[in-house]
């Protein structure tokens, strides 16, 4: 079964008399279990494809299937139901609620879950926190984590509603080399275990941890194919341990 | 979403501002302080001249000469001091519900006592005026009817009197002279306190007011009659009733009747304007702390921006983020209500400590201070609510 489907998908902005074409038209299909990388250069459209991917934004033209529900003529309170249950995000930037211990952080998208089908939230947010290895730090706030277990908190939350997808930003593109590869390991493991994930790119060295490459140009895929030496992040970081 | 999580996530931002929070409540709590304290004032002021009215006596009536219209002209009250002793003996003769009346004789003169002498009011009255001003002896009694038929020099002493002319002594059985006319001092009177012009009740010489005519100022005009009732619920009856007889007995409406309540409501007149003044000046204090929500809670939605982004991103509704900031406001401003309660209350028991002003604190207004400062907190809070509601998740991300 498909987690993302999508036929044709077009986003056109239009600013006074100028339209901007950010994508012409993608087709584009991910398996369940899948961990793609989208590459591209600024301005490639690869961060419009994101948003359109996450149900942040609508599309101009075009299908879009996310794990068998078509989105992309829903509305605003639908589109945030989807995302708050198929879909995880990690950003760049984190994006943690400052001065919010990591477990409260994790636990929000459990709060504005509408179905309640989530009932202890807090026992979720720390089985979460545990599964990214931050179980010690569930009282921590953002500012007294390094950026690394920032990012893993942000990974917990994108994990804890138990969501078809997990779409993440540049996800290293604030961090070191080493927890680079920490957090790409992090995102092997997780793939490993059934975890669905998309990750947006511009580094081909975080891309070489993926299994498949779509890379965007001008609006248009233009290539799209499996990893050829995949590299495994666990025996990267091993190597550098040596 | 549950209003148990809205409020949890409400009050879990005010916690993590707690300065700004504070700052912001501050105008609130100011502002419900300030009513409360002022409106406590203006209620003190209000019961203790409904106090010191209702010490005038028990369900009286004030009759008094005048509004009298000569050939058109009003002369005004008290123009002519012409109410007579028939006057007096028709009311109580003919009169069902009124049960005791009185004239009053007033003359200010000197007394002159064993080691001294006191410029005061004299007033001759007849015995019901013991009954209607509910006025009792300390020591000695009352005189009798038979006392006023004799024209007996026989008087009572106000307190203020007995200390200025017998100090450290009972001044019954002794003697005083008013206009060089001796009197038998008979009994003293209990202290009753100011008036609510201010004056000394206690400041006074009770005579039969027989005597007062034939022994003081052989008038025979008298400038004010007393009346009263047994029960207060008659008192309307009585006043009808006494209008009536005296328009008969004079020919023409040349007299004015009242009572207690018309003399308290025009007393409380005064205060009533100036405690809504008050009022009025410290509600404004509550809409600048009104504004002063508004605008921290503007700073905080530009300031958070990522932060409802990121809500946004995880699932939040729009309305979700709404209600969110709508009802931190609210816990801001009720929240800061209730401090200013707080405040309000100490603040007037101490500023009635120090002063010596009676101040009130009327459950009613408690109730509307608070309920008032958290429906500042929906007016003020609905602007920026909004604004933060209607933010584009991806632009509010991008937020730097």
């Amino acid at each position: 079964m498909n987690v993302i489907h999508t036929e044709g998908l077009t986003k056109t902005y239009t600013s006074g008399t100028n339209e901007v074409h950010a994508l012409r038209g993608i087709d584009l299909t991910i398996g369940k279990g899948e961990l793609v990388a989208i590459m591209g250069t600024s301005g490639s459209g690869k961060s419009t494809l994101m948003n359109l991917l996450g149900c942040l934004d609508s599309p101009t033209r075009g299908a879009y299937e996310l794990d068998g529900v078509r989105v992309e003529s829903l509305g605003k309170n639908e589109l945030a139901a989807i995302r708050n249950q198929k879909l995880g995000f990690v950003f760049q930037g984190f994006n943690l609620l400052p001065r919010t211990t990591a477990m409260e952080n994790v636990e929000l998208p459990l709060l504005y879950d509408r179905s309640g089908r989530k009932r202890d939230t807090k026992a979720l947010a720390i089985a979460a926190l545990e599964r990214v290895g931050l179980g010690q730090r569930i009282d921590h706030q953002p500012s007294e984590l390094s950026g690394g277990q920032q990012q893993r908190v942000a990974i917990a939350r994108a994990l804890v509603t138990s969501p078809a997808l997990v779409l993440a930003d540049e996800p290293t593109g604030n961090l070191d080399t080493r927890t680079t590869i920490e957090v790409m390991s992090l995102f092997q493991e997780l793939n490993e275990e059934g975890v669905t994930i998309v990750l947006v790119t511009h580094e081909p060295e975080v891309a070489v941890y993926a299994k498949r490459i779509v890379e965007v140009r001008d609006g248009r895929i233009v290539r799209d194919e499996p990893v050829k030496n995949r590299r495994r992040a666990a025996d990267d970081l091993e190597d550098i341990a040596a | 979403m549950k209003t148990m999580v809205l409020i949890r996530l409400a009050t879990q931002s005010i916690r993590k501002n707690k300065m700004r929070a504070a700052l912001t409540m501050l105008g609130i709590i100011i502002g419900v302080a300030a009513v409360i304290v002022m409106v406590a004032v203006g209620y003190g002021a209000r019961s203790r001249i409904r106090a010191q009215i209702n010490n005038l006596g028990t369900n009286m009536i004030v009759i008094t000469p005048g509004a009298a219209q000569s050939a058109g002209v009003s002369q005004g009250a008290q123009a002519f001091p012409n109410l007579t002793v028939e006057d007096v003996e028709k009311i109580r003769e003919e009169a069902q519900v009124v049960t005791n009346v009185t004239p009053v004789i007033v003359t200010r003169t000197q007394v002159i006592g064993e080691t001294g002498n006191w410029r005061t009011l004299i007033n001759g009255v007849d015995v019901d005026y013991e009954t209607i001003r509910d006025w009792k002896t300390s020591s000695g009694e009352w005189f009798a009817a038979e006392h006023v038929e004799a024209h007996r020099k026989v008087a009572l002493l106000g307190k203020t009197v007995a200390e200025q002319l017998f100090p450290g002594v009972d001044p019954v059985g002794q003697e005083i002279q008013i206009r060089n006319v001796p009197f038998d001092v008979i009994g003293v009177l209990e202290a009753k306190g100011q008036t609510a012009s201010g004056s000394d009740s206690d400041d006074v010489v009770v005579i039969p007011y027989t005597t007062a005519r034939s022994a003081l100022s052989g008038r025979s005009f008298i400038p004010q009659i007393l009346a009263s009732t047994a029960n207060e619920g008659d008192i309307p009856a009585a006043q009808a009733e006494i209008t009536t007889l005296l328009r008969e007995a004079r020919q023409q409406e040349d007299f004015t009747v009242r009572n207690q309540n018309d003399l308290a409501q025009a007393a409380e007149g005064s205060t009533k304007v100036m405690t809504m003044l008050l009022a009025a000046i410290a509600s404004i204090s509550l809409l600048v702390g009104g504004i002063g929500i508004m605008n921290i809670m503007l700073v905080s939605v530009t300031e958070r921006t990522r932060e409802i982004g990121i809500r946004l991103a995880i699932g939040a509704r729009g309305s979700d983020v709404l209600t969110q900031f709508l009802v931190e406001s609210i816990v801001m401003g009720v929240l800061g209500g209730f401090m200013g309660l707080l405040l309000g209350v100490v603040g007037a028991k101490v500023l009635g400590h120090f002063t010596g002003w009676e101040t009130v604190i009327s459950p009613l207004i408690m109730l509307i201070a608070v309920a008032f400062s958290g429906a500042v907190g929906v007016f003020f809070g609905y602007y920026p609510a909004r604004k933060a509601a209607a933010l584009h998740p991806i632009q509010a991300l991008r937020y730097e």
